[in-house]
């Protein structure tokens, strides 16, 4: 036995524990109930609630269990008078000012001081002077405040301060009028805010979209996967009959210990979006008019045979989505298969790895000694993972960033280099030359400076342990994205870091298992005799005689929106499988087939680090909507192509894991040419933009809640003071936003984080669908 | 390690904090370790305060926010805590008077009615002119041998009786 571990004796019960444990985590462990509010497992000791005080034999009085540390030989009572007098004393202060509204609240039920005061609480109240009301403050469509029912246990603040990292909930003011808040009004901006719903004790802050809809003892609960991001969350939805009532986290230490982003907890609102599709429909005199399923797949099946085919499948598909749309395309004799809607630069997808990870678990991001994050908002595009590095963050890992603008952050960061997209390769070109990596495979490289920032993030990177360099969202959407990847190849052989990816949605990596790219089958084996098929890109440029479109809003997914609806109108043979009916597939569909969403088909989401996760389906699709597979099933046999008939999704995902059997992982490749150097564009003003947190994919599109909250309002034209100044803009006027003829209109935000010569305006909303490439020239006037 | 929102958009503290104001917290600022910024919270918070009238609005203590590195709810947590910072707007001159419990022994009670029946406003208000804020005096003011007593504008007035508290208030500009 190590001098670290003791024996205690709690209940009469001998118990192992570590020298200087608290002693609520020992009980806890050993299955004995102490009750608590303000202790939460994830969170700093506070002890602030009273409510876990225990008896220790030579102690004076009773302590709390939370903030005891384990002495050798102790002797702790939890259940005698002293401790439940103690308790008891406790729970009486605890309610002298909680109102008696359980029946009005979203809490019953499942609430934690309802549940202690069952056990610990008396029947009546000695307490007979007015109680305190706290007037609610508005803080944001996400979260409800009743706040006359707080008990001050700080849960919500310390989530705040020690997880998310931003700090907006406070305690102001002192004794019976301390209130937790945000003392001003304003809504809350972490994008994991909704986690302060799970860890509040009472029924404070509860989950706006849900209220008053359901009590927790009517719901039924079922294990799912988020499909918004390459951390796969786990979660669990609940469902009041058959409809989701709401989604909470489930826990995987491993995942995403206890916590959800905002994103995974509130999309489910989109799913009885207006557009939600529940009938086929095929174009008749130019209008799509609803029909039957044996008229609309015959419509589908003429038109797939009709000639050359591209399919286009979205990353946040399911597996099994993703590997029948690349199956059926093949069937047809078609390669143009592609998930990659957003990318521009294809040309070193022949050295890309079989699929894009992070190259190692989601627990070693919080033990990095050094990163350097290339074109990446990790902390909207993979929010969990984001929480994780803050762990390495805080504990003095030196983090740096090069990207396109500079993003809010929630840790200190080492070096933040924020430059035009156009200089991103001379940035990172210069950080790989100061580290020393050979780069004489790149033609026409430019003789780049370095300075003391290069130095000091590749010194950091060479130095570090545990060093990693990621490739995030926005270098994959980059249009100099094969040199991004080269140089970030270059800078990790030679600092010996490891080479991440961030895939950028749910399943990116499980596209490219599935085989949904043209130049690779399933498994990642490449197609030999130059038989590989076109590009997205190239799919989107000039139109085939017909496109299957498998979860795509091609107005929102494309890199070049209006490009891309172009070509789709210019096709005659346009078949959709989607779960909505979006303002494009409205104007460029001929046929569409009504698919089940998330929550209502089996579906297996490939995460970031590799893990296969698989969630059934739990609530049925609306009228005609069927699953995916099913469709690709019933499609495939009016194509009379063999090979589709399933009699369960899971025979998919089994099919193609036996085709996945040997891959090895790495993101390390070897790259035979790397091209040119393209120069920087200096004399002109330039777009960039991301696809922003809440415009990944068709649901969280549509969730009225999230698209209502600050991270939902991205529709502007962001620029730097003194870019506004030259074009005489001024905060929130309005201004003309010009590609190649095409105009939209947007208000203007004055964010100093863009870099001159730029102007930031996203994609994947609708108010700017209408515009062209997200990276390339623009004009900005005003409206 | 800050946890500053970097969403959050602070004003420049050298716009909305006078000259003298800021050197005055930057001189604190000089006895505390640089990473501790913070520790010099009370400090700047006075000094914001008299810059102002005597009362903290939203927007000085979000500059103090930015001048020190803290989110601005822990501004406003302190602010909110201390009596001695006020949140809304109050009289020129601030009367305080103790009612502790060796004040109230000497009769601090009439004391307190006195003003406020002299000034036809309660604890805690300020007189429509905007001359005298009563304070409500949480604290022992740790004069009690001179019970009762009050401080108006930081300065101790002992053994009062009705007469010497209007002899104090009417000199008052």
């Amino acid at each position: 036995m190590s001098d670290d571990t003791i024996q205690i004796t709690v209940d009469g019960t001998p118990l192992t524990a570590k020298r200087g444990q608290m002693l609520i985590e020992v009980t806890d462990a050993a299955g004995i109930d102490v009750p608590r509010f303000c202790y939460h497992k994830k969170l700093s000791i506070a002890a602030n609630c009273r409510m876990c005080l225990v008896e220790v034999e030579k102690a004076p009085k009773p302590l709390p269990a939370c903030a005891t540390p384990c002495m050798p030989d102790m002797v702790v009572h939890t259940d005698s008078k002293v401790a439940r007098d103690a308790q008891k004393g406790t729970m009486e202060f605890l309610l002298i000012n909680h109102p008696l509204d359980c029946p009005i609240c979203d809490q019953g039920g499942e609430c934690e001081l309802q549940d202690v005061a069952m056990g610990y609480g008396n029947g009546a109240s000695q307490y007979t002077e007015g109680k305190r009301v706290v007037f609610d403050k508005y803080i944001g469509p996400l979260i409800a405040t009743e706040m006359t029912r707080c008990i001050h246990c700080t849960r919500c603040v310390r989530f705040g301060e020690e997880i998310a990292g931003i700090r907006e909930l406070g305690a102001t003011g002192r004794g019976e009028n301390v209130r937790i808040g945000t003392y001003i009004e304003k809504s809350v901006v972490s994008e994991v805010s909704g986690n302060v719903i799970d860890i509040c004790p009472v029924g404070a802050l509860t989950a706006r979209p849900s209220r008053f809809t359901a009590r927790a003892w009517e719901l039924s609960q079922q294990p799912g996967v988020s499909p918004h991001d390459s951390v796969g969350s786990n979660i669990f939805i609940h469902m009041d009959g058959s409809t989701v009532n709401r989604v909470v986290p489930r826990d995987n230490e491993s995942i995403n210990e206890v916590w959800i982003a905002d994103r995974d907890r509130f999309s489910y609102q989109g799913l009885s979006s207006s557009d939600r599709l529940g009938t086929p429909m095929v174009r008749v005199d130019g209008e799509l008019q609803p029909t039957d399923w044996s008229t609309a797949l015959a419509a589908a099946a003429s038109k797939l045979k009709s000639g050359t085919l591209g399919v286009l499948t979205s990353a946040s598909n399911t597996l099994e989505e993703l590997y029948l749309s690349q199956k059926l395309g093949r069937a047809l004799g078609s390669n143009n298969i592609d998930h990659r809607l957003g990318q521009t630069d294809f040309s070193a997808q022949d050295a890309a790895p079989v699929m894009p990870w992070l190259g190692m678990g989601f627990n070693d991001l919080e033990t990095l000694d050094a990163a350097l994050l290339i074109g990446s908002n990790i902390r909207k595009d993979q929010p969990i993972a984001a929480l994780r590095l803050r762990k390495s963050a805080i504990k003095g890992a030196a983090i740096s960033f090069i990207n396109p603008r500079g993003f809010p952050l929630h840790f200190d960061a080492a070096e933040i280099i924020t430059t035009r997209f156009d200089r991103m390769v001379t940035e990172l070109y210069a950080v790989a030359k100061a580290a020393g990596a050979d780069l004489s495979a790149m033609q026409d490289a430019p003789d780049v400076d370095t300075d003391e920032r290069h130095e000091r993030i590749a010194e950091s990177l060479k130095q570090g342990e545990r060093a990693a360099v990621f490739l995030g969202n926005l270098s994959v959407q980059h249009p100099d994205y094969s040199r991004l990847q080269f140089l970030a190849n270059a800078l990790a052989r030679t600092t010996g870091a490891t080479l991440a990816m961030l895939p950028e949605r749910a399943n990116t990596a499980g596209a490219w298992l599935a085989g949904a790219v043209p130049h690779r089958e399933a498994g990642g084996v490449a197609i030999q005799g130059g038989n590989a098929g076109m590009d997205a890109g190239q799919l989107l440029d000039a139109p085939l005689q017909s496109y299957l479109l498998v979860g795509i809003e091609p107005e929102l997914d494309a890199a070049n929106p209006a490009l891309a609806m172009k070509t789709l109108q210019a096709s005659s043979g346009v078949v959709a499988i989607s779960a909505f009916l979006s303002e494009g597939l409205k104007q460029v569909a001929d046929v569409v087939l009504p698919a089940a969403a998330f929550t209502e088909t089996f579906g297996t989401y490939v995460n970031a680090t590799g893990n296969w996760q698989s969630s059934r389906g739990v609530t049925n699709p609306p009228g005609d909507a069927r699953p995916a597979w099913k469709i690709f099933r019933v499609l495939a046999s009016e194509l009379e192509l063999e090979g589709f008939e399933y009699n369960s999704p899971e025979e998919i995902t089994r099919e193609l894991q036996s085709r996945c059997g040997g891959i090895q992982l790495g993101n390390l490749t070897e790259f035979a040419t790397v091209p040119g150097f393209a120069a920087a564009r200096d004399a002109q003003l330039l777009r960039a933009g991301e696809t922003p947190i809440y415009a990944t994919d068709p649901v969280v599109r549509r969730s009225q809640p999230l698209q209502k909250s600050m991270d939902g309002k991205q529709a502007m034209a962001s620029m730097a003071a003194s870019v506004a100044r030259e074009l005489s803009l001024s905060e929130g006027d309005n201004a003309s936003v010009r590609q190649n003829g095409l105009v939209v209109t947007l208000p203007v935000r004055i964010d100093d984080n863009v870099p001159d010569g730029c102007v930031w305006v996203p994609t994947g909303l609708p108010e700017t669908a209408a515009l062209g490439e997200l990276f390339g020239t623009i004009e900005v006037s005003k409206a | 390690m800050s946890s500053v929102p970097a969403d959050v958009q602070l004003p420049d503290p050298e716009t909305v904090l006078n000259e003298h104001s800021i050197q005055e917290i930057d001189e604190w600022l000089t006895r505390y370790p640089e990473e501790r910024k913070q520790s010099a919270v009370l400090a700047a918070l006075s000094i914001a305060q008299h810059q102002n009238q005597g009362w903290l609005s939203t927007e000085l203590m979000d500059a103090v926010a930015a001048k020190l590195d803290m989110p601005p709810i822990a501004v406003y947590e302190v602010a909110s805590f201390y009596s001695m910072f006020e949140t809304k707007p109050v009289g020129r001159h601030c009367v305080a008077i103790c009612t502790n419990i060796s004040c109230m022994l000497m009769g601090s009670d009439n004391i307190v009615e006195h003003v406020q029946d002299k000034y036809g406003i309660k604890l805690g208000e300020s007189t429509e002119d905007g001359r005298i804020y009563l304070k409500v005096e949480e604290e022992c003011l740790a004069a009690c041998a001179g019970g009762p007593m009050m401080q108006v504008d930081h300065v101790y007035h002992t053994q009062l009786t009705p007469q010497k508290v209007d002899e104090i208030l009417d000199a008052l500009d």
